[in-house]
């Protein structure tokens, strides 16, 4: 089979998997996931072999594999669809493939497959555990199957498809689909437990607040046809193109027309990986199922903003000499840099396990899109592959946490125990070993432990950039932002898996089934190894022993390959410090608190998220909600519209009275109708007496009436 | 000659006369001797104006024999009406003679 009719086929396992399961397996549990996970497998197969194959292709920038078909006529020419596996492509199916089918097998073991039904469970809500009789008629409470166990397969397929779609495409129409289709289930997939209001607001504003950032890439996508007439990568990004979208001045802020177009689709980023200001929704996403927040954090939804800003990055840094940002990368480079810090600060005050993470990606999407803003581009891919590892290892981690709380209370029966609050665990190191020791990798891969994590190069690379090319407030920020993510990385570690157990529930916390920990080990392999693939060649000592062969591989999808950084102490011993400092002051600071009180950092302002929720509410919620409860509904629906139909009705009713009393009653009927009936009967009347019925009266009549008329005719004819 | 005027003066008059006797007498017989006497009068205008016109063409004596039958027709027919009248009502008089009027 040649490569490419394989990579058209990468995407169909999860969409017809999604089509069986909804149509056909959802009476059978476990039809659904092994169709499920089958089709995944079966893409995970293919991806590699492309991805292997695109490996031994000398200069794959210049010759990746492509293909493409008409597809909608448009005139003369053809929009053109197809599949394009680029370097860039590559190395982002190598990661997508792996973490996803993880996310599948472990949702097999997140979801209780196995378990009894549950004694009162209701679809649309988490299953709330079963009782049941052992041999010596004791009953215990154990974890119960999730009631919509096939839907989830379902969703989670489709969700698959749309990241499937979006890596392989070769233009914006096709990519933008898939993103579309990935929003969808993401809204889906966080209200997948609708039952609850938190779940059903969640995903509304998921939705919504991703959907403001998608007309904006709609727009620029609408904005490139219309300048260029292609939507196609390869045709977009050669040289001539590019110079003329980069000289062609739009008077838009004095952005060209390539400035203003990489910054409408970065609009769309910035919902998609929920960068500052569209932030607010990524944490509420924490609502969904664990396996869902890893698909979104790691696999699928934030890492395709992202990614689509890789793409576009010759766009984004079209006009840009090396020398002084254009300010659309500054515009980038900004909101990046903020986000990075900004989402720290918030991650630094939060109790829940998973929203810590999700403070924790939003700050890391901050690095990445920090770093493409500085023009740093493989450094920025390097990071976005290693935290893809890390993060999914992290929210599995934390799901697999989660799980074993959960245990312990269905086992205390005391359901007021949150079971992902940090300050209800402690000691879970002893308990869940293997979770225990994946989630320290992934935490410490997070946080940049020096030289064996993954996420330590591909940060430190680009800290070395940053540092390189003389962005010096970028670096610092990002710097103070990588001290806070080993800060609270480590209070995580420490608040949930070492000391004594603060609660009965976490003393009887379990380690969870072999489909949940085989991906975490999975997860933990590569968020160690994969950092060594980016080794900078000049680094001391261990430099150079292994090619540094993701900048090469990567760095020639750009026409140009980017140089990499000049080897500097400064950045480098900077990223040792705060990641070790970090790491430090979480466990001595951390290492002693007991409960909430004792934790210096709950300050209002950060455990409010900066009151963002609340200035939204009050800036665009509200506002609207008045606008739409109030003005639309009461004042213009029920006041002017309905005002103006209930006044047809008297309107009209009074016109139709006024006529019959004023024109119809008194003219038609006794004027016209009456009166000439009483007319005729009048003249008839006064009529009688000539008729008497003698002769000659008669004959003297009508002598008279002769002569008259005679008379008449004469002087009116002759005279 | 007679002047054509002489003859038309006296039938005008003749007619006049006539037209008198029907508008004013109330014996039915004598409504018809009126009728008669317009009826003349209206043949000597058509004789008249014969005899002064021209004269090789017979219409206006024609005309005359036609008006003759006619009245004939027309005393023997009324004269019937009068008398069954008679029988009926007892009068020959016409402004008892109200039947027209319903």
């Amino acid at each position: 089979m040649t490569t490419e009719l394989l990579i058209w086929l990468i995407p169909l396992p999860p969409v017809l998997a999604f089509f069986l399961i909804v149509l056909f397996t959802n009476k059978s549990k476990a039809l659904s996931h092994t169709v499920g996970v089958g089709a995944v497998f079966l893409s995970f197969l293919a991806a590699m072999v492309v991805f292997v194959r695109a490996l031994g292709v000398e200069h794959l920038g210049e010759h990746p594999f492509e293909s493409a078909v008409n597809w909608l006529p448009t005139g003369n020419t053809w929009l053109k669809i197809g599949v394009l596996v680029d370097p860039l492509g590559a190395a982002v199916l190598f990661f997508v493939a792996i973490t996803i089918l993880m996310i599948f097998l472990y949702s097999v073991g997140y979801h209780n497959f196995g378990q009894p039904k549950g004694d009162h469970d209701h679809a649309g809500l988490p299953p709330h555990g079963a009782t049941v009789t052992d041999e010596h008629g004791h009953k215990h409470t154990v974890p119960s199957v999730e009631p919509m166990y096939s839907r989830f397969f379902a969703f989670l397929g489709l969700f698959a498809f749309g990241m499937y779609v979006l890596v392989i495409s070769d233009n914006l129409l096709t990519m933008f689909a898939g993103w579309e289709i990935m929003g969808l289930c993401s809204y889906l997939l966080i209200g997948f437990w609708y039952g609850k209001p938190s779940a059903r607001n969640a995903a509304i504003k998921a939705f919504m607040t991703t959907r403001i950032g998608d007309v904006f890439m709609l727009l620029g996508i609408a904005f490139l046809y219309s300048v260029t007439g292609t939507l196609s990568f390869r045709e977009i990004f050669n040289e001539t193109t590019l110079n003329t979208l980069a000289s062609v001045p739009t008077g838009v802020l004095g952005l060209s027309a390539a400035g203003l177009i990489a910054v409408l689709l970065f609009i769309g980023t910035i919902g998609k990986s929920a960068q500052w200001p569209l932030h607010v929704w990524l944490p509420d996403a924490m609502e969904g199922p664990t396996p869902v927040s890893a698909m979104i954090h790691a696999a699928t939804m934030v890492s395709a903003g992202v990614y689509a800003v890789i793409r576009m990055f010759p766009l984004l840094t079209a006009g840009y000499d090396g020398h002084g940002l254009t300010p659309e990368m500054t515009f980038v480079a900004f909101i990046g840099t903020f986000t990075a810090i900004f989402a720290a600060t918030i991650a630094l005050a939060q109790n829940d396990i998973k929203r810590v993470l999700a403070y924790s990606t939003i700050s890391q999407l901050g690095f990445m899109i920090a770093a493409l803003g500085i023009g740093a581009y493989v450094a920025a891919a390097f990071h976005l592959i290693t935290h893809a590892f890390f993060k999914a290892l992290l929210f599995l981690g934390s799901g697999s946490v989660i799980h074993g709380m959960e245990h312990g209370v269905l086992h205390t029966g005391n359901h007021n125990v949150d079971p992902q609050d940090m300050y209800n665990m402690g000691g879970l190191r002893k308990k869940m070993p293997i979770t225990f020791w994946t989630f320290l990798i992934g935490g410490f891969a997070l946080s940049g432990f020096p030289l064996v994590t993954a996420g330590f190069w591909s940060k430190d690379e680009i800290l070395a950039d940053a540092w390189y090319h003389n962005h010096y407030l970028v670096f610092g920020t990002l710097a103070l932002a990588a001290f806070l993510t080993a800060f609270y990385t480590m209070r995580q570690i420490t608040l949930t898996f070492l000391g004594e157990p603060r609660t009965e529930e976490a003393k009887h916390a379990h380690e969870t089934p072999w489909t949940m920990t085989t991906p975490l080990v999975v997860l933990s392999f590569f968020a160690i190894t994969y950092g060594w693939v980016g080794i900078p060649e000049k680094f001391p000592l261990i430099g150079g022993l292994l090619p540094n062969w993701f900048h090469d591989f990567v760095g020639h999808t750009l026409a140009e390959v980017p140089k990499a950084p000049e080897f500097s102490w400064i950045p480098l011993l900077t990223s040792i410090v705060v990641a070790l400092g970090g790491l430090a002051a979480g466990y001595f600071v951390y290492r002693n608190v007991k409960s909430p009180e004792e934790d210096k950092l709950q300050i209002p302002v950060l455990k409010n998220k900066w009151y963002f929720d609340e200035l939204y509410d009050f800036l665009f919620v509200k506002p609207a909600a008045w606008i739409s409860e109030v003005f639309v509904s009461k004042w213009m629906d029920q006041g002017l519209i309905d005002g103006i139909l209930h006044a047809f009705g008297p309107g009209t009713g009074g016109i139709g009275s006024a006529i019959r009393n004023y024109f119809d009653v008194p003219i038609i009927n006794r004027l016209i109708g009456d009166g000439s009936a009483d007319a005729t009967w009048w003249v008839g009347k006064n009529l009688r007496p000539i008729q008497t019925g003698r002769i000659q009266q008669y004959l003297i009549l009508s002598l008279f009436v002769l002569l008259v008329v005679g008379g008449l005719l004469y002087f009116l004819l002759l005279a | 000659m007679v002047p054509l005027s002489w003859y038309l003066i006296f039938s005008a008059a003749l007619f006049s006369i006539g037209l008198f006797g029907v508008l004013t007498r109330r014996n039915a017989i004598a409504i018809l001797l009126g009728v008669e006497l317009m009826l003349n009068a209206v043949n000597i205008n058509l004789v008249a104006f014969w005899r002064y016109g021209d004269v090789t063409s017979m219409a206006g004596q024609v005309f005359a024999v036609i008006v003759f039958a006619v009245a004939a027709a027309e005393v023997a027919v009324g004269l019937a009406l009068v008398i069954s009248v008679y029988r009926r009502r007892n009068t020959v008089i016409a402004d008892e003679l109200d039947m027209m009027k319903w």
